[in-house]
C-alpha cells in the first residue's frame, strides 16, 4: 500500500492505496466522490473526466499514485453550495443532457476547452475539442450549445 | 393554463443533481459488507464444458464463493425466458432452446456466463476468476446471419433443427404473387441491416442484498423496468416471491432497449447474495458490455415492389432473415415480427404486402430491441426500395413518395399489415422539410461542391414508426405475455405538495419534469411542488417500465386520469366547504370556485380538508390520493420526412454530413426543448447505424468490435447541427393528443443519410455502416 | 490489473537503476497505452517505474535548427508551444490531433515512440523529419528506431531522455484517422529539407517506416502531381474491419498527395 497525499476540491485528503488503484477507483471508492464515472476501459468515454493540475485527465487512465501532490477537481467541486457554476448552469439551460451519465465528463471538458481557447467559442472548435467525450442521448447539438454559452458566461 | 405546463420548455428538474455530481446510479451505491461479483465468460463461441475446476480460485485470497450453473440448478433457479411467442409456419411455436444463467454443459458465445466469483474486493474477485479452470472442448461456430439456416451448418440447439427459430410469412401470397405478375415495374434491393450494440453510457450493473430477517431481495439495478423485472424473476427464476423482491431502477444512465431484458447478470447477484448472505455489486465493464448486453438489428433482406405505370405501389414482397444470436432474449421474438412486418407499409397506400421472415440462431450475442426495434428496419428497407423505384420510374423522390402516400382524409388509415394509423399529414411534413432544407436550392449547392471536389447529395426518409405500446388485447393476440397498459397515482400530501408515482421509468428522458408540467398544468399546482417517483417497486404501484416511446403516450395519460380523479373528488369535498352544491362547483387553474358567486377554495385546501376532516361530506373517503390505469386503445403512430444533405469525399469516401432536416409529427407537445433533444439524440443514433457503428464477429464467432476502440460510436464531429420542425396531427386514440418522440430520429436517419450518400455518388445502394472505404468502393464501381 | 510495486525516480540515473534491479519492470511515461493494457490485464509488469517526476526528461528547447522535445513531454505542451509552432508547425499540428484532449494533457512523446503502435502519429515525425532519440546511452536515429510492430531499437532497461528534430523547409502530416480509436488507418509524414524530399508513413503497414518510393518521386518535382502514378505496395498493407490492404496503399497515395500540397 502506498500513502497519497493530495487536494481534491480544495480539501487536503490522504488516502491509502494499492499502486494499481486507478485515480478514479479512488475518487468514487474511497472518497465516495461518485460523480465522476466510468463509461468504458479504454479511455475513450471521458465519462472520468477530472482536472488534475488544472488540466483535464481522463481518471481511468491514470494511477492515484501518480496524483499524489496533486490539485484534483471534480464535478462536485466546480458549484458554491447549491448555485451552479456557469457552465454547470449553461447545460441545464441548453438542456445539455439527458441521462446525466457522461455529463460530469462533459463539463470538465467544456471547462478545459475554455482554459484552452477562451470564451468565444465557435461550434467546430467545441465538437473537434470534443472527440474523447461520447455521449448516446443527446446527439452533442445541445452539448455544443451549452459549453458555447456557459464559456460566454465565465468571461461575464 | 400554467406558466410550467403543457407546452412549456421548463428546465429540467433532474438536472440540478446529474450537474452537481449528486446522482445516484447503480454503481454509485455501497453499502456495508457488500462484496463484488465478477463472471468468468466463455472465451469460444461454442464448446462443450467438459469439466469446471474452481478449486484455486475458491482457495485465493478474499473470496468468498464461487458458484456455478450446477449450483443454479441444484437451487431451483429458472432459466431466461423469452415472453412473446411467433408461431413458425408448420403451426409450432418458435424454437426456444433452454437459456441457463450461468452455462450448464455448453457455452453458445463468446461472453456466455460460465461461473462467478464473488469477492471481498472487486481486484480479488478479478484475479480469482481467472483461477477458475474450464475444460472447453470446442465446436465449430456459426456466426453469419445470411447462412446459418444452410444445409451442413453446425447445429447449435437440438430443439432447433437448423438453426431456425422460426419461419414467419405474413400476409396473402397469392395475391401478392398475382399483383407482382402483372405490374408494369418490379423494383428490387436487397440489403443489410448492420447489427448494432445499444451502448447506453451507463454500464449495465447490480447490486443484490439479502435481508435474513424478512427473507427479501432488494435488486438495485440498471434497468428501464423495475416491475417487469421484479416479475419475470419471481415468477419465471424463481429468484424470490413477487412480494419479497424489491427492484430499484434508481439513476439509469440511459437504455435505448439495452436495460428492458432479464440478463443472466442482474439474476444471478439477486441469487447470488442469498447463497452468500452477503450484499453482491456487479458492474459490467464496457468490454462485458459488448459481450453481453443484447444487440441489435442484424438482418439479410430482399425486399420488392411492384408498380404501374404511373409509379403507384401496387405490392411489396419482403424477405428477412433475422439473426436472434445464442439464445432468446426477452423480447427477442417479436422484434423481426410484429414490430417489423407491421410497419411495412410506411406512409404509402400500398395495397398488398406479403413478408416472410427466417429468425435463426447464431454462436452470437443474443439479440432482442434497441432503439426503434424493428422500426428501423421496416423503415431502411422501405425507404431505399422507394428511392429503387424513383430511380427505376426516372422519377423526383420526393415526388413518388407523394403519389404513393396515404392521404391526410384517410385516416385513421387501415393498413393491409395490421396496424391502424391513428392521424397523419405526411404531405405537409414533406412540404415542410423540403421547404425547410431548400431543396430546390440543392442543384446549385450540388455544382458548388462539385468545384471543391467533393459529391453532393441529397436524400428523403418518410417514416412511419408505432410506439406508445400498446394495447393489452393486441399484444394478447400476439403472443405477448403482459399487458402492456401504465399506471399512476398522483398524490397530495396535507401540506398541498403532490407526489406523482408513475410506473414508467426515466433514464434520460425527463419525466421528472414532463409529468410535472402535465400535473401542474391539469392540476393548478405550482410546479416546483410537484414530484414525480419512479423506479422502485417499493415506492410505486406496478407499472410497466418505459420503451417503445410509450412513457407519455400511455403514461402521461394514467397520470392525467389520476388527476382527473382528484379533481372530481375534490368538488365533492369544495361543494361541502363552501357549502354549495356539487354541480355548480367548476374546477379552473387549481382553484374549485361556485359558479355565480366569488366564493373559491384552492386545491391545496380541499387537501387539507381530506386529510383533516373535520367537517367534510358524508359518503366521501378521507384522503387526496388517486390511482389510475390506462390500456390504449391504439398504438400512437408518429411520423415524419428527414432530409439528408452529404458531401462525398471520392477520393477516401469520406461522408460529411453538412446538412439534416427533420419535421416530425409527434401530435402535441409537453416540453418542446426535450422533445428536440430526443429527436437531436435519435437522429445521431441513426446516423451512427448509418455511417459508423457496425458490431462484427469473424467466422470463428470471436467479437471483433468489443471495445470502442473498434466500435466506431458518433461523436460530437460527426454531424452538424440540425434543422429540427413539426407538423403535428391530432391523434384521436390518445386523451393527451400526444404520440411518442423517442425512437423516430433513429428510426428515420438510416435511410435519410444511405439515400443521401447513393444519390451523391450515383450508386444503386451502399450498405451500411457506409464507412470510407465502403464508400470509396461504391465511388469506384459507380464510375 | 495485477499487483505490482511502483516507484517514482527523480533522475533518469535513478530510474535506470530501478528498471535495472526489477525483475520484469517496466516503464510509465504518460500512461496512455500502458494502464488500458495492464488494466486489460494483457501486461503484468512486477514494477512500474513511473517517469513523471523527472524534470530533466521534460521541456521544449530550440537551438539552431534543432528542436529538442524532452521524452517526457506531453502532446498537449508540444501542440501549445509558440516555438515548436514557429520551427516545425506540422509537428505542433500533429501532437494535437492524437487521441483528444485528456489524453494528449497525459501522453508523451517518449511515450510513444517507445510503445511503437503501428497506428501511432509520432513515429512517422521521427522517421521523416530525420530525428535523432537521445536515450540515457546513445543517439539513435530516427529512421532505425522502429524495427517491428511494437518494437523498437531501444535495448533491455535503455531509457528516451529526448528527440531532436531538426527544423525542415517544409511539413505536413496528413492522417486518415480510424472513426473508432481515432489513431491513424494511414498517416503520411512529408519534408522538403535542404537534404531533399523525406517522407514516412505510419498505420498502413505494420510499423511505421522511411517512404523511400514517395521521397524517390518527390526527389525531382516536390508537388503532388509528382505522385500521380504512385502506388503503395498492397501486399504489405495491413487489412482490418476499419480498411482493407487496397484501401490502405490508395490512403497512402492520397494522403501523401495532400501532405505535400499542404507544404507549398
Amino acid at each position: 500500500m502506498s500513502t497519497i497525499n493530495l487536494a481534491v476540491n480544495g480539501q487536503s485528503v490522504s488516502g491509502e492505496v494499492e499502486p494499481r488503484t486507478l485515480l478514479v477507483e479512488f475518487l468514487r471508492e474511497q472518497l465516495r466522490l461518485t460523480g465522476t464515472h466510468v463509461g468504458c476501459d479504454t479511455s475513450q468515454c471521458g465519462a472520468c473526466v477530472v482536472m488534475v493540475d488544472g488540466k483535464s485527465v481522463k481518471s481511468c487512465t491514470m494511477l492515484a499514485v501518480m496524483a499524489d501532490g496533486c490539485d484534483v477537481t471534480t464535478i462536485e467541486g466546480l458549484a458554491e453550495g447549491t448555485e451552479l457554476h456557469p457552465m454547470q448552469q449553461a447545460f441545464m439551460d441548453n438542456h445539455g443532457l439527458q441521462c446525466g451519465f457522461c455529463t460530469p465528463g462533459m463539463v470538465m471538458s467544456g471547462l478545459d476547452i475554455v482554459n484552452r481557447h477562451g470564451n468565444e467559442l465557435d461550434a467546430d472548435t467545441v465538437r473537434r475539442e470534443l472527440n474523447g467525450n461520447i455521449c448516446r442521448c443527446t446527439g452533442y447539438q445541445n452539448i455544443v450549445k451549452a459549453i458555447r454559452a456557459g464559456a460566454r458566461a465565465m468571461g461575464d | 393554463m400554467q406558466e410550467n405546463g403543457i407546452g412549456a420548455s421548463v428546465r429540467r428538474k433532474e438536472d440540478q443533481r446529474f450537474l452537481l455530481g449528486k446522482g445516484r446510479y447503480t454503481d454509485d451505491i455501497n453499502v456495508a459488507g457488500q462484496t463484488y461479483a465478477v463472471f468468468v465468460r466463455s472465451p469460444h463461441a461454442h464448446a462443450v464444458i467438459e469439466g469446471i475446476d474452481a478449486r484455486a480460485a475458491a482457495a485465493a485470497p478474499g473470496v468468498v464463493a464461487v458458484l456455478t450453473g450446477e449450483d443454479l440448478a441444484a437451487d431451483g433457479i429458472g432459466p431466461l425466458i423469452c415472453g412473446v411467442v411467433v408461431t413458425s409456419d408448420d403451426g409450432e411455436p418458435h424454437r426456444a432452446p433452454a437459456h441457463p444463467a450461468l452455462a450448464q454443459g455448453k457455452v453458445n458465445y463468446v461472453g456466455d456466463h460460465v461461473a462467478v466469483v464473488i469477492a471481498e474486493t472487486l481486484a480479488q474477485a478479478r484475479d480469482a476468476a481467472e483461477l477458475v479452470e474450464v475444460n472447453y472442448r470446442p465446436l465449430p461456430a456459426v456466426a453469419s446471419t445470411a447462412d446459418a439456416a444452410s444445409d451442413g451448418r453446425q447445429q447449435i440447439h437440438q430443439e432447433a433443427p437448423n438453426n431456425i427459430c422460426f419461419n414467419w410469412p405474413f400476409g396473402d401470397k397469392a395475391a401478392n404473387d398475382e399483383a407482382f405478375d402483372s405490374a408494369h415495374k418490379v423494383s428490387s434491393i436487397e440489403l443489410v441491416n448492420n447489427r448494432m450494440v445499444t451502448n447506453p453510457m451507463e454500464p449495465r450493473a447490480a447490486l443484490g442484498e439479502y435481508n435474513s430477517g424478512t427473507e427479501e431481495i432488494t435488486l438495485h439495478m440498471t434497468t428501464q423496468n423495475p416491475h417487469v423485472h421484479r416479475l419475470v424473476l419471481a415468477a419465471f427464476n424463481q429468484l424470490a416471491p413477487e412480494h419479497k423482491l424489491r427492484v430499484v431502477g434508481p439513476d439509469v444512465g440511459g437504455g435505448f432497449g439495452a436495460k428492458i431484458f432479464v440478463y443472466a447478470e442482474e439474476l444471478v447477484v439477486g441469487w447470488a447474495c442469498r447463497k452468500v448472505n452477503r450484499p453482491v455489486k456487479w458492474t459490467a465493464d464496457r468490454t462485458e458490455a459488448f459481450m453481453s448486453d443484447a444487440h441489435g438489428r442484424d438482418h439479410v433482406t430482399k425486399a420488392e415492389m411492384a408498380l404501374d405505370e404511373n409509379s403507384k405501389f401496387l405490392a411489396m414482397r419482403v424477405h428477412t432473415t433475422a439473426n436472434l444470436g445464442a439464445y432468446l432474449s426477452t423480447f427477442a421474438t417479436m422484434v423481426p415480427s410484429y414490430l417489423y412486418a407491421f410497419l411495412f407499409a410506411g406512409q404509402y397506400a400500398t395495397p398488398l404486402i406479403y413478408s416472410e421472415v427466417k429468425a435463426v440462431f447464431t454462436n452470437t450475442a443474443p439479440v432482442d430491441a434497441s432503439r426503434g426495434a424493428g422500426r428501423p428496419e421496416a423503415t431502411y428497407l422501405l425507404e431505399r426500395l422507394v428511392d429503387v423505384c424513383a430511380a427505376d420510374m426516372e422519377l423526383d423522390p420526393a415526388e413518388i413518395r407523394r403519389r404513393n402516400f396515404i392521404p391526410k382524409d384517410a385516416f385513421p388509415y387501415q393498413t393491409p399489415v395490421v396496424q391502424c394509423y391513428d392521424s397523419g399529414d405526411y404531405e405537409a411534413a414533406l412540404d415542410k422539410a423540403m421547404e425547410l432544407a431548400d431543396y430546390s436550392g440543392f442543384e446549385a449547392r450540388a455544382a458548388e461542391a462539385k468545384n471543391r471536389g467533393k459529391l453532393r447529395g441529397i436524400g428523403f426518409s418518410s417514416y412511419v414508426e408505432a410506439c406508445g405500446i400498446a394495447p393489452s388485447a393486441a399484444v394478447g393476440q400476439l403472443g405477448g405475455g403482459v399487458g402492456l397498459w401504465e399506471s399512476a397515482q398522483v398524490r397530495f400530501n396535507p401540506t398541498g405538495n403532490v407526489q406523482v408515482f408513475t410506473g414508467t421509468h426515466s433514464h434520460g428522458q425527463g419525466h421528472e419534469t414532463t409529468f410535472a408540467q402535465l400535473v401542474c398544468d391539469q392540476l393548478g399546482v405550482p410546479f416546483e411542488n410537484i414530484e414525480v417517483i419512479h423506479g422502485d417497486t417499493a415506492k410505486t404501484q406496478f407499472g410497466m417500465g418505459t420503451y417503445g416511446s410509450r412513457s407519455l403516450a400511455v403514461g402521461g395519460v394514467a397520470i392525467a386520469k389520476a388527476c382527473d380523479k382528484l379533481i372530481a373528488k375534490g368538488k365533492k369535498i369544495a361543494a361541502h366547504a363552501m357549502e354549495a352544491a356539487e354541480g355548480d362547483i367548476e374546477f379552473t387553474d387549481g382553484n374549485y370556485t361556485v359558479a355565480g358567486t366569488d366564493k373559491a377554495m384552492n386545491i391545496a385546501e380541499v387537501a387539507f380538508n381530506a386529510y383533516v376532516p373535520h367537517s367534510y361530506p358524508e359518503g366521501v373517503e378521507p384522503g387526496f390520493d388517486e390511482n389510475a390505469f390506462f390500456d390504449p386503445m391504439n398504438f400512437s403512430f408518429p411520423a415524419g420526412t428527414h432530409i439528408c444533405e452529404v458531401e462525398v469525399d471520392p477520393a477516401t469516401g469520406e461522408v460529411e454530413i453538412v446538412d439534416y432536416t427533420a419535421v416530425d409529427d409527434f401530435g402535441k407537445l409537453v416540453n418542446p426543448m426535450i422533445v428536440e433533444g430526443q429527436v437531436h439524440g435519435g437522429i445521431v443514433h441513426g446516423i451512427g447505424q448509418a455511417l459508423l457503428e457496425g458490431c462484427h464477429y469473424d467466422e470463428n464467432g470471436q467479437l471483433v468490435t468489443a471495445s470502442y476502440m473498434d466500435y466506431a460510436m458518433p461523436r460530437a464531429d460527426n454531424a452538424p447541427d440540425f434543422r429540427i420542425d413539426y407538423a403535428p396531427t391530432d391523434p384521436p386514440h390518445n386523451p393527451l393528443g400526444v404520440k411518442g418522440c423517442g425512437e423516430a430520429g433513429a428510426i428515420g436517419a438510416p435511410p435519410a443519410v444511405i439515400n443521401a450518400i447513393a444519390n451523391a455518388i450515383g450508386a444503386k445502394h451502399v450498405e451500411m455502416p457506409a464507412t470510407p472505404e465502403t464508400v470509396w468502393r461504391a465511388c469506384q464501381s459507380a464510375v | 490489473m495485477y499487483e505490482f510495486s511502483y516507484h517514482r525516480p527523480a533522475s533518469v540515473a535513478e530510474a535506470a537503476e530501478l528498471i535495472a534491479n526489477a525483475a520484469d519492470g517496466k516503464l510509465v511515461a504518460g500512461g496512455q497505452t500502458l494502464l488500458p493494457t495492464m488494466k486489460h490485464r494483457l501486461a503484468s509488469p512486477s514494477d512500474v517505474i513511473d517517469l513523471g517526476g523527472i524534470a530533466e526528461m521534460s521541456g521544449i528547447v530550440v537551438n539552431g535548427n534543432i528542436v529538442t522535445v524532452g521524452a517526457m513531454t506531453t502532446h498537449a505542451e508540444v501542440a501549445a508551444s509558440s516555438e515548436i509552432r514557429e520551427a516545425i508547425p506540422a509537428l505542433a499540428a500533429l501532437a494535437g490531433n492524437i487521441g483528444d484532449p485528456a489524453v494528449r494533457n497525459r501522453g508523451t512523446l517518449g511515450g510513444s515512440i517507445a510503445n511503437n503502435d503501428p497506428a501511432a502519429d509520432y513515429p512517422a515525425a521521427v522517421i521523416a523529419l530525420g530525428a535523432t532519440v537521445r536515450t540515457n546511452r546513445r543517439e539513435i536515429a530516427g529512421e532505425d528506431f522502429f524495427t517491428a510492430m511494437f518494437e523498437t531499437a531501444l535495448e533491455e532497461d535503455e531509457i528516451i531522455v529526448a528527440v531532436d528534430f531538426p527544423r525542415p523547409d517544409a511539413a505536413s502530416y496528413m492522417k486518415f484517422e480510424n472513426p473508432a480509436s481515432r489513431y491513424a488507418i494511414v498517416g503520411v509524414f512529408v519534408a522538403r529539407t535542404a537534404a531533399g524530399p523525406r517522407a514516412a508513413v505510419t498505420g498502413a503497414t505494420a510499423c511505421a517506416h522511411r517512404a523511400w518510393r514517395l521521397e524517390e518521386a518527390l526527389q525531382a518535382d516536390f508537388s503532388a502531381s509528382a505522385l500521380d502514378d504512385f502506388e503503395a505496395p498492397v501486399d504489405k498493407m495491413n487489412a482490418d474491419i476499419h480498411a482493407g490492404a487496397e484501401y490502405r496503399a490508395h490512403l497512402v497515395k492520397v494522403m501523401a498527395q495532400r501532405a505535400v500540397a499542404a507544404c507549398a
